[in-house]
C-alpha cells in the first residue's frame, strides 16, 4: 500500500524546476503527480513518477539532492466532504499526518496523499475505517 | 621504504591514529634524498649558517632592492656572523615581488633561468618566480622527501591532480613523484568524473591536489556509486590552501585514506616548503633549504619557538630569485621538540590561517576555518560552502550558503528549517556575530578546481 514518492531540494529560483523535469523527460518518466512545498528561500518538489527507481538514479547521477519516502494514497469521491471523512476517521487517533497533498482525477474521484510518520499504523487504522487505499501499481494507471 | 607499509592499517581515524603501529623509517632505510632529514643538530646548523651567508652575499651582489634596503641599514652580508643574525635583515614582502615586476627580484641572468612559474594574481599584475637548473633540483629534491615521508615510493601509481601550468603546484609534484620513483598519471586539475574513472581504473595508489578538490571527488564518486574504500588508493598528499583537522577526519573517514598536509607557496620555491610524517604531528620544514621564523604579524619581532605568529622563510639555496626573510602571512608556530620520527628538522604547525584570510565582519574578526570547524561539527554537514558579505543599510551581513546534500536532504520543510538554525546557532556562538544560513542546491557554488573559493565580498568599498 505504500508508495514511492520522490522529493528533491529546489532553490527558490525561476528556472528550478525545468532541470529535472527535463531530465525525467529525457528519461521516459511519466510524473504522476507533484507538489511543490516551498518556503522563501527553497522548495522540496515531491513527486510520485511511474519508475521511482530509475528516475531517483537519474537524478542522483546529475548532483540533486533526492530523498525516497513511502507515502498513502487514498481515492475519495470528489465532492464536498469527501476529504473530511478521511480526516475524521484520523480524529481522536493520536496519528500524526506529517503532510498531505490532493489532486483530482478524471472521473468523479480525487486522490490525497499523505505521509505519516508511522506509516504502516496509518494503514491498519484507515483499512479498518473501510477507506480505499491505493497500491502504487493502481495509482499509476489511473 | 618499503617495508613500512606492511602491517601498517591506513586511513586509520584521526585523531586516535595508532602511533605504536607505524614503523618509521630511518636515515638508514630512508630514500637516499631524504638523508638530510636526519642531520644531527650542529652539522644543520652550520650549514645554515654557511648557506645563509652565501645566500645574503647573492642577493646583495645581484639584487638591488636587497642591496638597498641593507644600505639603509648600514648593513653589509659580513654583518652575518652567527644565524641570529638573521633579525637583522629587512623583511621581503609580496607587494616587492608585484612592484618589481617581471623580473625585478631575478638573482640570474636569463641564459642560467630554466623555469618561470607565475601567480594567478587575482588583482593586477601576477608575481613571478624563476629557477636555474639547481633550483629545480633542490624543489624536486624536496618533493621527494615530502612524498618518501608520506611513505610513498617506487611502484606506487601516484595521481597528480595539482594544476599543471602556471601554477607551480602541478610540476612541483610531479618532477617530485617522478624523481621518487613513482609512475605519475599528470591529471591535472578538473573533469572529476575522468579522475575517479583513472584512479579505479589505474589502481592509483596515492593522490595530489587540493583538500577541497578531494572531497569534491569524494562526493562525486559517491554519486557515480564508485566506493573509494575499496580502491588501492591509500594515501593523500593535500595542500596548497589551509585546512582543518575535522576536514583530515572527514577525509579519511569518507575515503579510507590517509591524508597528508604539505606545505609550500610560489615565492619560496612551491610545494615541498614542508609536509607531515606518518606521526602527523607537524609539518617538517625542509630547514637545510628553507629557514623558518616566527615573528609577531603586528611588530615583526621575532618569536620563540612553541609561540604563535607569523611564518618568515628564507631560501637558503635558491639562486635565480632568493627570498630573504620573506613574511608567508601564514599563521603558525615552531613546534618545540624533535618529532619522534627521529628527523632533525622542525616542525611548523598545521596552518588554519593566513593573515590575510581574516574577514573584518562588523568590527569582529572571522576566519573562514571558523566557520568550516563549526560547519563540520555538525553532523551531515561537509564542507561545500562559501560566505557572502554584502552590506545593507550601512550594516555588513555575513551569510554562509551552504550546498544541501543527500544525507542533509529531508523532505520535511520543518526538518530543514532545524537544520538551518542548528547552523545558525553554532556559527553564531563560534564567530560572536549574527549570521544568516542559506540552504543551497547541490553543486551550484563554484567549484574549486583549485584553491577553494570561500568568501565573496560584495561590500562597496
Amino acid at each position: 500500500m505504500k508508495i514511492h514518492q520522490l522529493s528533491l531540494f529546489a532553490e527558490n529560483k525561476p528556472g528550478h524546476i525545468a532541470a529535472p523535469a527535463r531530465l525525467l523527460a529525457r528519461g521516459g518518466i511519466d510524473i504522476r503527480s507533484l507538489y511543490l512545498a516551498d518556503t522563501q528561500q527553497y522548495g522540496i518538489l515531491r513527486m510520485i513518477v511511474s519508475d521511482w527507481r530509475k528516475a531517483a538514479a537519474m537524478l542522483e547521477s546529475q548532483g540533486f539532492a533526492v530523498n525516497v519516502t513511502e507515502v498513502l494514497a487514498v481515492e475519495v469521491p470528489d465532492r464536498p466532504g469527501g476529504l473530511a471523512d478521511v480526516l475524521e476517521a484520523l480524529d481522536g487517533t493520536g496519528m500524526n499526518i506529517e503532510y498531505m497533498y490532493a489532486f483530482p482525477m478524471r472521473g468523479d474521484e480525487a486522490i490525497l496523499i499523505f505521509r505519516f510518520a508511522d506509516p504502516d499504523a496509518a494503514i491498519a487504522l484507515l483499512q479498518t475505517a473501510g477507506i480505499n487505499l491505493l497500491a502504487s501499481e493502481e495509482l499509476l494507471k489511473k | 621504504m618499503a617495508a613500512m607499509d606492511a602491517g601498517v592499517k591506513l586511513g586509520a581515524g584521526y585523531p586516535d591514529a595508532p602511533s605504536t603501529e607505524i614503523q618509521e623509517t630511518d636515515a638508514t632505510n630512508c630514500h637516499p634524498a631524504s638523508v638530510p632529514d636526519y642531520i644531527p643538530l650542529p652539522e644543520l646548523r652550520e650549514l645554515q649558517l654557511r648557506r645563509l651567508r652565501a645566500v645574503v652575499a647573492l642577493a646583495w651582489r645581484q639584487v638591488e632592492l636587497f642591496r638597498t634596503r641593507l644600505a639603509e641599514r648600514g648593513l653589509t652580508p659580513e654583518d652575518i656572523r652567527v644565524l641570529e643574525d638573521i633579525a637583522k635583515l629587512p623583511f621581503t614582502v609580496k607587494s616587492d615581488l608585484r612592484d618589481t615586476y617581471p623580473f625585478g627580484l631575478f638573482a640570474s641572468s636569463m641564459k642560467d633561468v630554466v623555469r618561470l612559474h607565475a601567480s594567478s594574481g587575482t588583482t593586477g599584475k601576477p608575481i613571478v618566480v624563476a629557477y636555474t637548473k639547481e633550483d629545480v633540483d633542490v624543489w624536486t629534491s624536496v618533493m621527494v622527501r615530502c612524498l618518501a615521508g608520506c611513505g610513498l615510493h617506487r611502484g606506487d601509481i601516484v595521481q597528480n591532480a595539482y594544476g599543471y601550468g602556471l601554477f607551480t603546484g602541478g610540476l612541483g609534484a610531479h618532477y617530485g613523484a617522478e624523481a621518487l620513483g613513482a609512475a605519475v598519471v599528470p591529471t591535472s586539475g578538473g573533469n572529476a568524473d575522468r579522475q575517479i574513472m583513472l584512479m579505479k581504473d589505474f589502481g592509483v595508489t596515492a593522490i595530489c591536489c587540493t583538500p577541497t578538490y578531494f572531497l569534491h571527488l569524494i562526493d562525486r564518486a559517491a554519486e557515480l556509486g564508485v566506493e573509494m574504500k575499496k580502491l588501492p588508493l591509500r594515501a593523500g598528499v593535500f595542500g596548497a590552501e589551509p585546512w582543518t583537522e575535522s576536514m583530515r577526519w572527514h577525509i579519511e573517514n569518507l575515503s579510507g585514506i590517509e591524508a597528508f598536509d604539505i606545505y609550500g607557496l610560489s615565492e619560496i620555491i612551491g610545494p615541498g616548503v614542508g609536509c607531515e610524517c606518518r606521526r602527523h604531528q607537524g609539518l617538517h620544514i625542509f630547514e637545510d633549504h628553507f629557514y623558518p621564523e616566527i615573528v609577531d604579524p603586528a611588530t615583526g619581532e621575532p618569536l620563540p619557538d612553541g609561540s604563535e605568529g607569523e611564518l618568515v622563510l628564507t631560501t637558503l639555496s635558491k639562486q635565480a630569485m632568493p627570498m630573504i626573510r620573506y613574511r608567508t602571512r601564514d599563521i603558525t608556530m615552531l613546534l618545540p621538540g624533535r618529532c619522534v620520527c627521529g628527523r632533525t628538522l622542525r616542525r611548523i604547525g598545521r596552518i588554519g590561517r593566513r593573515s590575510d584570510d581574516m574577514l573584518i565582519v562588523r568590527g569582529v574578526n572571522v576566519f573562514p576555518s571558523q566557520v568550516e570547524s563549526a560547519l563540520l561539527e555538525i553532523e551531515g554537514a561537509l564542507p561545500n560552502y562559501r560566505i557572502l558579505l554584502t552590506r545593507e543599510q550601512e550594516l555588513d551581513q555575513m551569510e554562509v550558503q551552504l550546498e544541501v546534500t543527500a544525507q542533509m536532504f529531508n523532505d520535511k520543510i520543518g526538518a530543514l528549517q532545524e537544520l538551518q538554525s542548528r547552523i545558525q546557532s553554532a556559527l553564531d556562538h563560534v564567530l560572536g556575530i549574527r549570521v544568516r544560513v542559506a540552504l543551497v542546491e547541490p553543486h551550484s557554488l563554484e567549484r574549486s578546481e583549485g584553491k577553494a573559493k570561500r568568501v565573496v565580498d560584495r561590500r562597496p568599498s
